[in-house]
């Protein structure tokens, strides 16, 4: 077994796991944060996506142990409890980008990181493109695009930022 | 309108969950004390088995039982069925091949389960599956439709001779074969209906729990329909009586047709919860489900179209080959046939048709309805044929589809259906204007500037949905009724609790039968829940499939509701003190006509359940009333898509630079729902045409088995997509809806080939069209023109 400790969601979280423990299983098994989720088994698809030290990784490529000491931050840890949600879950809302939400939190997790790299104006092609590790199968795109582009604009107008 | 009733574009109810990361899908749920599976698969496409020792895998840490065909038949676990009974041309009915939840003797497919592993850990169960030996004796496989009918090619199933499950027919073949004699042209195309993965992005999973005080059993699953899979469960496999198994459908993560279906895995884990005592949980793994999940599509077709004078179609002559893998799927027997023969009219007057389909079994992954079923397949059919024909007599192919539109209804086709309203003129029309195919030329030469191939396609479609009406579906075979079940709860406070038999999976019920209730009612959106997905609450229900959901689960909340609005008035009444024929109820209120003399709903409800102003023995208390709903009809959702596309000759790579859809849904709950549904059906449908194939190697092994080989397509595979409605009300329904949850995946692959032909001048092209084969398509069509 290995012992790992990370801050999770602003939270020092310890485990003591399997060596082959992902962090997607570490975060949904041990941590019971479900909110992460898995699509595939050969990172095609960007359900797991979350940030690590600042940066969207995908979570199932991974273990567990090889982030001992790091800043991890789930869907779960985009708004506070009873705050108001981050601006890009509210674009996902107001532009429908999601239908069955599974795809949802990697989505929204690397639509910030894409934000925080390539700034509030982002266009159409720019959007599809940085979206390459994503797949959605219900909405075409099409709104989830627009959501990016309405939630990066909304980030520029200082409401509450990504924490890692 | 009110400003959450119907038509308005109210934002989804059921989002602040899954935008915050607390959805509950089935692998989030867990129970004390659950240990998980691992389903061993056979590698080899058919192989008898004749033996399998797990003793190795029984000794390893936390293995708590392996399990296989032989305890599966001991403890007389019933077969997977076939709900649809098809019968053959000649009379006989179709040859349904016993299918055990694991296999046991021979497996038949390339993925097909042959032993199940508990452990405590999925690790550790994935471990032990490592240490099974399976001694297995390889036959020869078929995997392709157009050999499995071959002299000398493997016999899967000895029921079925020539692996022939049904050869059959629809329509009337001398009055088609009479119709191609006076013909003044013929078009003929060789077809290709591509196979795919449906690929919902959460993987299927199960969840099973035995309670041995009640002797009851408990399934968490990715379903569409939890209650038909309690009942098949049940009454078929056997695995507890219908009032001891609970089925839970908790949020899903898509289905696209792909969790209609009862799948072996629910069935064993059932079976195995109950044998070790403790909660059994199996999710698959992505590569597992391009291996368990049924894959759709998968014909192969020859179709010929007589034309007369001035393009006047006269009949329509199609044989089908249909691939409905290694066992016949839950619903599998009816989409080549009933979903597809009887949609061969398209938005045509075609005074004769003719339709053959011989269902076939082969060494893969069973085949079953994927978004569309069977219509998708009947579209590309006429839309390739008209399209063809079209250019092939040099009429522009807008004014072709005009010249034989079907203008007055209802209209009876030769092929079943009755259809009830459409103006396809209108959205045809509405759709060349907003796709400005007049300027199709201008742009066609822009491109040739810039060294591109111009290319536009249409899509005329229709399909029939509302799935359907119990006494049609029943006399053409169908196993089950149609009907959809809704309950309306009215609490003391006024509130209401809607029950529907319906179930989402990205459709956005909470949001859409809500508004019809707030708007009926006159009460908030947030005093309305919708209730699905559990069998324990909701009594029956046939589930979401067929975008039937609109048309069939909102009718029976209507009719559910018209029997509360009865009821309400009755209590008013005696509040008010008036006959019940003078109470009027609107805007959530109801009215002495003629008077100031109202109460409110809530007072009206709270009334109901107080029964302090009228006697128990005249009217009931309490206000609570269900419906079961059975459509007149199907409906007939219709529209057009154009498709405008730039080739790459020297690449042929095919890029997708407009798209125009115009759909004629009836009446529209949510529109920014239904342009959702619009934009999902297109990227299945473009995915399908450019991207997506499941391909089988000669020996049955599926070559792409993953999402690295399997392309999906992603956001920069489509175009922004121009969406717009025409309306004509179905009369089958009370709000005169149709559905929208198919259109764009049966309307779009046609409109991408449409537009690629166009653009290179073959018609030589199959699906998908990737820039290989496009490229291929252009230097044979170039070659021809130099030998000519």
């Amino acid at each position: 077994m290995s012992a790992v400790a990370m801050t999770v969601n602003g939270k020092a979280v310890t485990g003591d796991v399997d060596p082959r423990t992902l962090l997607v299983q570490f975060l949904r098994e041990h941590l019971r944060l479900t909110g992460t989720h898995v699509g595939c088994d050969t990172s095609q698809c960007g359900a797991c996506v979350v940030h690590v030290n600042g940066k969207a990784v995908k979570s199932c490529t991974v273990f567990a142990w090889q982030l001992d000491g790091a800043d991890v931050l789930t869907i779960e840890g985009l708004a506070e409890p009873d705050g108001p949600l981050h601006p890009m879950q509210e674009a996902f809302r107001e532009h429908h980008g999601l239908q069955c939400g599974y795809c949802t939190p990697g989505m929204i997790m690397t639509a910030i990181d894409m934000v925080n790299r390539k700034g509030h104006d982002l266009d159409d092609p720019t959007i599809r493109h940085e979206l390459e590790g994503n797949l959605c199968r219900c909405t075409g795109y099409h709104n989830i695009v627009k959501a990016i582009a309405a939630g990066a604009k909304a980030m520029a107008k200082g409401h509450v930022q990504a924490t890692s | 309108m009110s400003a959450t009733g119907i038509g308005a574009a109210v934002r989804r109810r059921e989002d602040q969950r899954f935008i915050t990361g607390k959805g509950r899908y089935t692998d989030d749920v867990s129970r004390p004390g659950q240990c998980h599976a691992y389903f061993l698969r056979s590698p080899h496409a058919h192989a008898r088995i004749k033996s399998i020792d797990s003793n190795a895998a029984t000794a390893l840490p936390g293995v708590l039982a392996v399990l296989t065909g032989a305890e599966l038949a001991a403890d007389k676990i019933g077969h997977l069925i076939c709900g649809w009974m098809i019968t053959s041309k000649d009379g006989s009915p179709m040859k349904m091949a016993p299918h055990p939840a694991l296999a046991h003797g021979k497996a038949n497919y390339v993925g097909d389960a042959v032993a199940v592993v508990i452990a405590e850990t999925s690790a550790q169960a994935k471990d032990a599956a490592e240490k099974i030996k399976v001694d297995y004796e390889v036959l020869p496989a078929v995997a392709d439709a157009g050999n499995a009918q071959a002299d000398g090619a493997p016999q899967i199933h000895d029921v079925a001779p020539r692996n022939t499950i049904y050869q059959w027919h629809l329509g009337d073949a001398k009055a088609v074969e009479a119709a191609f004699k006076a013909a003044s042209h013929v078009t003929k195309l060789d077809l290709i209906n591509n196979r795919l993965v449906p690929n919902a992005i959460e993987p299927r999973a199960a969840l099973a729990e035995y309670d041995a005080g009640s002797n009851s059993l408990t399934l968490w699953n990715t379903t569409q329909n939890p209650h038909v899979a309690r009942l098949v469960i049940s009454a078929f496999v056997g695995i507890a009586p219908e009032h001891k198994l609970r089925v839970i459908a908790p949020d899903v993560g898509g289905g696209f047709g792909s969790k209609i279906f009862i799948y072996p895995e629910e069935v064993v884990c059932l079976w195995a919860a109950r044998r070790v005592g403790r909660p059994v949980k199996w999710v698959a793994e992505r590569s597992e489900a391009f291996l368990a999940d049924a894959h759709g599509r998968d014909h192969v077709t020859h179709a010929e179209l007589a034309l007369g004078g001035e393009g006047k179609v006269l009949a329509l002559r199609v044989k089908t080959i249909a691939n409905l893998g290694a066992y016949m799927s839950t619903f599998s027997s009816s989409v080549p046939t009933y979903l597809y023969g009887t949609l061969l009219s398209g938005q045509y007057e075609v005074p004769a048709i003719y339709c053959e389909v011989d269902a076939v079994y082969t060494n893969t992954v069973p085949v079953d309805a994927y978004r569309g079923a069977g219509r998708p397949e009947a579209t590309f059919v006429v839309e390739r044929l008209i399209e063809v024909a079209a250019r092939e007599l040099e009429i522009d192919p807008a004014e072709l589809r005009k010249r034989n539109f079907i203008k007055k209804f209802p209209h009876q086709t030769p092929v079943i259906m009755t259809y009830d309203a459409g103006d396809y003129h209108a959205s045809l029309k509405k759709a060349l204007e907003l796709a400005d195919y007049e300027g199709f030329g201008r742009r066609k030469r822009e491109s040739a500037r810039n060294g591109k191939l111009r290319g536009v396609g249409l899509s005329t479609y229709i399909e029939a949905c509302g799935i359907a009406p119990s006494q049609a579906v029943g006399s053409l075979g169908c196993g089950v009724g149609l009907w959809e079940s809704a309950e309306v709860r009215v609490n003391p406070t006024g509130t209401v609790e809607i029950l529907t038999g319906c179930h989402q999976h990205g459709q956005g019920h909470e949001t859409t039968f809500a508004q019809v209730v707030s708007e009926r009612l006159g009460i908030p959106l947030d005093n309305v829940s919708v209730v699905h997905g559990d069998t324990e609450i909701v009594q029956f229900g046939m589930g979401t499939y067929g975008s039937r959901s609109g048309a069939v689960g909102i009718s029976a909340i209507v009719k559910a509701l018209d029997k509360v609005e009865a009821k309400a008035k009755k209590v008013a009444a005696h509040m008010l003190e008036v006959a019940e024929g003078d109470i009027v109820f609107a805007d959530g209120k109801f009215t002495v006509a003629g008077t100031d003399k109202s109460a409110a709903w809530g007072e009206v409800a709270l009334n109901a359940y107080i029964a302090h102003k009228f006697a128990g023995q005249e009217l009931e208390p309490g206000l609570k009333e269900g419906a079961f709903y059975d459509p007149t009809n199907f409906t007939f959702p219709a529209g057009c898509h154009v498709c405008e596309v730039e080739v790459d000759p020297q690449t042929g790579e095919s890029e997708i630079v407009a798209w125009t859809a115009v759909d004629d849904f009836g009446t529209v709950v949510n529109p920014m729902i239904v342009e959702g549904q619009v934009h999902g059906g297109i990227a299945q449908g473009v995915g399908q045409a450019l991207l997506e194939r499941a391909v089988y190697d000669k020996d049955g092994q599926l070559v792409t088995g993953s999402l690295m080989d399997y392309c999906m397509p992603r956001a920069h595979d489509l175009p922004p997509l121009t969406i717009d409605l025409t309306k004509t009300l179905s009369p089958s329904n009370p709000l005169g809806i149709k559905g929208c949850g198919e259109a764009g995946a049966i309307a779009a692959p046609v409109a991408v080939i449409n537009a690629i032909t166009n653009a290179i001048g073959s018609e030589d092209l199959a699906m998908p069209a990737t820039p290989q084969s496009v490229w291929q398509a252009l230097k044979k069509a170039e070659g021809m023109q130099k030998a000519a």
